[in-house]
């Protein structure tokens, strides 16, 4: 059952070869089973709810009946939304996130809630207040993040499908690292509304499925324009077709030799050149294309996230959210201080303080001006090279998934976001799948397509699919 | 006095609350005085995940005052974020506007008391206002009421051109007539929908550059803006005479004791990490909305002004009184639309003798118990000969406490002139006739006594005898016969 397509499981629905109360109690049992070794949920519902049952039997689509895991940065009405953090530790959302209901909607069946990096910041899920997230394929190293519950859930098969969100690689990354596909889309495609902002203007949801054929039948559901966020885009929504054969003649791909070059683990490099020879069998063109900025890219990226997250994660003072600290403060000041040390965990604290600097009067201009005018630079430099091609593919992670424990620094950690964030900065649509793996651990290939063109990279991810099968490969231990 | 020996300086920052029906960026209630914390929606408490959505009302107010300002307007206007710590202001940040704000530089005319002066507005953006913190209902404790946070104002801010704090109330008072006037703003001071931030510097007389100045915060009526910007004159001018420094610091004004106190100084001043808000994307502004704004827009005092000059033949003082007082300049002209006196007549009545019963009444035209068309029917019996100014000021009077027509009071109480010839030429020949030896005088020589006889008819007919007519037959009569 577990080894199953979403199009298959609906089939088995549709026969009544299983019933979605059966097929929601095989997941829930197997998250009630696993997650004591992963930690990849933070909550699990006991039973399943009558109402998604009920939603499911309403809902005609083909989604109905399918189990999901959200992400916890998205709000769940009714259920604790804690986004990783203490400070939402108790914190229960009286409304839905507008993915959440419009997957509701659908008729998926909620089963729990995924851990993650608080507020998605993060790339290897240890810095969750809830305890680091184990990878399913060696549960000694990290499943990257910041959507690293998701990642680990989907390649355990607790669901077949999870939420996930990424701002600058928190999708993709983990994904690649946990051997699963996983989609973001374009900045604006998918409503934000209810979604715990990081950095605004980078946040998308998306979501982590088995296949790219997966992903597009659940993101179908999810995009969108949303009257609640004024960032959502109003644009023609796109009909998914999965492709019938894996032919890619006349399909341009960009690649860019620097960053092949770049990478230092061989394994890797070879495990892509594989997937680009693949391309390649199947008729695609491979065009060597440059981003001149994307050395900026990182640089850019921890000054502007960081700067919006300074804003938005202000309103957590320890007073309506969080707890107030032990002992009789000297002012307002000093009890937002010490409420906001004993709340936040040290990789937040890090990144508001790095963001407070860098709106500061006198440096503002200097930093996130200046950050600022990098981004659109990139987004010209992909503008340029979409002239050229159809779709781009690049590596996810220079680096397999890493032990815990191991990266202690903020910088080295940053770094490792080198290839996920310039597609993060331009706003542009980009997944990760799996390919062939590097001392059997999962690596991805990037795919990146012109802003507002999922179908590109979701049809050649399919494709290559139907040519391999390294998207299905599962963790022994999970069978 | 020693105050003579600086220029004063004063430049307003002046907060105006949309009369929105809605907040600026959620869409619960903007409505005043309701129960505490009772319009207060995800986005105003700041749930985590929620997004702010502009009304596009908001943006066609901005839009409407910008327009009456003859302000220069942007293409595309941002929000940003004023980044600062605050119970009150659950986001932790005020979503408000930096660069680009929706109005850019404008100006709009003051009546100083010594004529009309045109000052320069910097700008005006729109901005949230913050929740209510109330520190004296509970001992221990400070309650917070979230009603408030995130209505919709517009801040508006003048050049530092207003010359005393006389200049500073005018300026004040031109904003309230506009924005009240283009029924953007409810004018409710009590309600705070009308505050005042007052940045006041002194500088030696003639010299060039600005001293140091004080901000004085919170200023909600005429009276008190007035007091607080003197007090703090008095107060910088005593300071600098003595030698020591103004500082510069924000100041709050406490109408008992009639002082400014300090708040906080410029060390505490708050960065405020002004930012674009990635939540709200830039905002074009089209010819299109710009358009349905002029063309919803009432004529503005300028217009109106020179129309009244041009089309009606107003002297200019009379024209610029009627033109710049909303209400005056409505029930001018919906008079004038109903009688046949002038526009000339009407405006000087309405501004002399209409304005002193108002005085006197302690009432201004929006208290105003007499109808435009029992005003108008009151210019008509003037217009028509058939009473005078000075018998229509006392009709007018009894107009105001009855609440009755012209005519009735005139005719209840034969107030009219005797118009009618024959009857006139009755009375007044028998005023001749009872009067031989002032007849005789009158015809030696002596033409004084003519007027003599005009308060005989006068009296006869108790002032009601048309002066004109009783003029023509008496010298009719009175001539040698």
């Amino acid at each position: 059952m577990i080894n199953l397509s979403l199009r298959e499981l609906q089939q088995c629905l549709h026969k009544k070869q299983i019933s979605v109360a059966e097929l929601a109690s095989v997941y829930l049992d197997r998250c009630h089973q696993y997650n004591p070794i992963l930690n990849a949920l933070v909550h699990i519902d006991a039973d399943i709810k009558p109402d998604y049952l009920l939603a499911a039997q309403v809902s005609q689509g083909p989604l109905a009946g399918i189990p999901i895991i959200h992400k916890d940065l998205f709000s769940t009405q009714g259920v604790t939304t804690t986004a990783g953090s203490k400070m939402l530790a108790n914190y229960v959302p009286p409304f839905n996130a507008t993915v959440v209901s419009q997957l509701n909607q659908a008729g998926m069946v909620q089963l729990a809630k995924a851990n993650m990096d608080e507020f998605a910041m993060g790339s290897s899920n240890e810095y969750s207040a809830f305890g680091a997230v184990k990878n399913p394929w060696d549960l000694q190293r990290v499943p990257g993040g910041s959507s690293g519950g998701s990642a680990a859930a989907v390649a355990a098969r607790l669901a077949p499908v999870a939420t996930a969100s990424d701002t600058g690689g928190s999708i993709r990354q983990p994904a690649a690292l946990c051997g699963v596909t996983g989609i973001k889309p374009s900045y604006g495609r998918v409503s934000r509304y209810g979604m715990v902002a990081f950095a605004s203007s980078l946040d998308q949801g998306g979501v982590m499925a088995v296949s790219a054929d997966d992903c597009a039948l659940v993101l179908t559901a999810m995009m969108g324009h949303d009257a609640k966020d004024s960032t959502s885009i109003a644009a023609d929504k796109w009909t998914w077709q999965a492709p019938e054969d894996a032919s890619m003649k006349g399909l341009k791909v960009g690649v860019i030799p620097d960053w092949l070059e770049q990478l230092e683990d061989q394994d890797i490099k070879q495990s892509t050149l594989a997937a680009l020879d693949t391309l390649v069998a199947q008729g695609a063109e491979l065009v060597d294309v440059d981003l001149p900025h994307a050395d900026l890219a990182v640089a850019a990226y921890y000054i502007l996230a960081p700067a919006e997250a300074s804003a938005n994660l202000a309103r957590f003072d320890g007073i309506r959210f969080g707890q107030q600290s032990d002992g009789k403060s000297d002012d307002v000041n000093d009890m937002y201080r010490k409420n906001r040390s004993a709340g936040f965990g040290a990789e937040v604290q890090r990144r508001i303080m790095l963001g407070t600097w860098a709106l500061s009067s006198g440096y503002y201009d200097d930093y996130y001006c200046r950050a600022q005018r990098i981004r659109r630079l990139i987004s010209e430099d992909f503008k340029q090279a979409f002239s050229q091609v159809d779709v781009m593919a690049v590596p996810v992670s220079p680096e397999v998934a890493f032990k815990h424990g191991t990266k202690s620094d903020g910088v080295s950690m940053y770094q490792a976001d080198q290839f996920t964030i310039p597609a993060s900065l331009a706003g542009l649509p980009c997944l990760s799948m799996p390919i062939q793996p590097a001392r059997n651990l999962p690596v991805g290939l990037q795919l990146i397509g012109p802003y507002f063109n999922e179908q590109v990279i979701l049809t050649t991810a399919a494709k290559y699919q139907l040519v391999t099968d390294y998207h299905q490969h599962m963790p022994e231990a999970f069978l | 006095m020693s105050q003579q020996q600086w220029d004063v300086v004063i430049g307003l920052e002046i907060h105006v609350r949309l009369a929105l029906k809605s907040k600026l960026f959620s869409g619960a209630s903007a409505q005043y005085g309701a129960t505490p914390n009772s319009q207060v929606s995800f986005l105003d408490a700041a749930l985590p995940g929620t997004l702010p959505v502009v009304n596009s009302k908001a943006i066609e107010y901005a839009l409407r005052f910008g327009l009456s300002i003859d302000a220069e307007i942007p293409e595309v206007t941002r929000f940003a974020r004023k980044n600062y710590f605050y119970p009150d202001l659950p986001k932790g940040y005020q979503i408000s506007q930096m660069d680009d704000p929706i109005v850019g530089r404008g100006r709009i005319e003051i009546d100083t008391g010594k004529g009309r002066k045109s000052v320069n507005i910097t700008r005006a953006h729109l901005e949230e206002d913050a929740g209510k913190s109330i520190h004296d209902q509970y001992d221990d404790w400070t309650a917070i009421d979230l009603n408030r946070a995130g209505t919709a104002l517009i801040e508006v801010v003048s050049e530092p051109e207003l010359y005393s704090a006389k200049e500073a109330v005018a300026y004040m008072r031109a904003i309230y007539n506009r924005v009240t006037f283009l029924g953007i703003c409810d004018g409710n001071l009590q309600e705070g929908s009308f505050r005042c931030d007052a940045n006041v510097s002194l500088k030696p007389k003639g010299g060039e550059t600005l001293g140091t100045r004080a901000e004085v915060k919170n200023l909600n009526s005429f009276r008190f803006i007035e007091k607080a910007i003197n007090f703090e004159i008095k107060r910088q001018a005593k300071l600098l005479e003595s030698g020591e420094k103004v500082v510069q610091e924000t100041r709050l004004y406490d109408a008992e004791q009639d002082v400014t106190r300090s708040m906080r100084g410029k060390e505490d001043a708050n960065d405020y990490r002004y930012f674009p808000d990635p939540d709200l994307p830039a905002l074009k502004i089209t010819a299109d909305m710009l358009d349905k704004q002029r063309a919803s827009m009432p004529e503005l005092p300028e217009a109106k002004l020179q129309r009244y000059i041009q089309e009606w033949n107003l002297p200019e003082d009379n024209a610029a009184q009627l033109a710049y007082d909303v209400a005056m300049s409505g029930f001018f002209e919906h008079s004038q639309a109903l009688t046949k006196a002038t526009a000339a007549d009407n405006a000087k009545f309405l501004i002399t003798d209409f304005n002193a019963l108002l005085n006197e009444q302690s009432s201004d035209m929006i208290g105003s118990q007499i109808s435009a068309e029992n005003y108008a029917g009151l210019l008509d019996a003037m217009a028509s000969a058939q009473i005078s100014r000075k018998i229509a000021k006392q009709v007018l009077t009894d107009m105001w406490h009855t609440g009755k027509s012209a005519q009735t009071i005139i005719e209840a109480q034969g107030l009219a002139q005797i118009s009618d010839s024959n009857a006139l030429k009755t009375i007044i020949q028998q005023v001749v006739d009872n009067n031989p030896k002032q007849v005789e005088q009158y015809r030696s020589g002596n033409e004084k006594m003519f007027n003599f006889f005009i308060g005989q008819v006068m009296k006869q007919t108790k002032g009601q005898a048309n002066p004109v007519q009783t003029k023509q037959i008496l010298e009719e009569l009175l001539s040698n016969e």
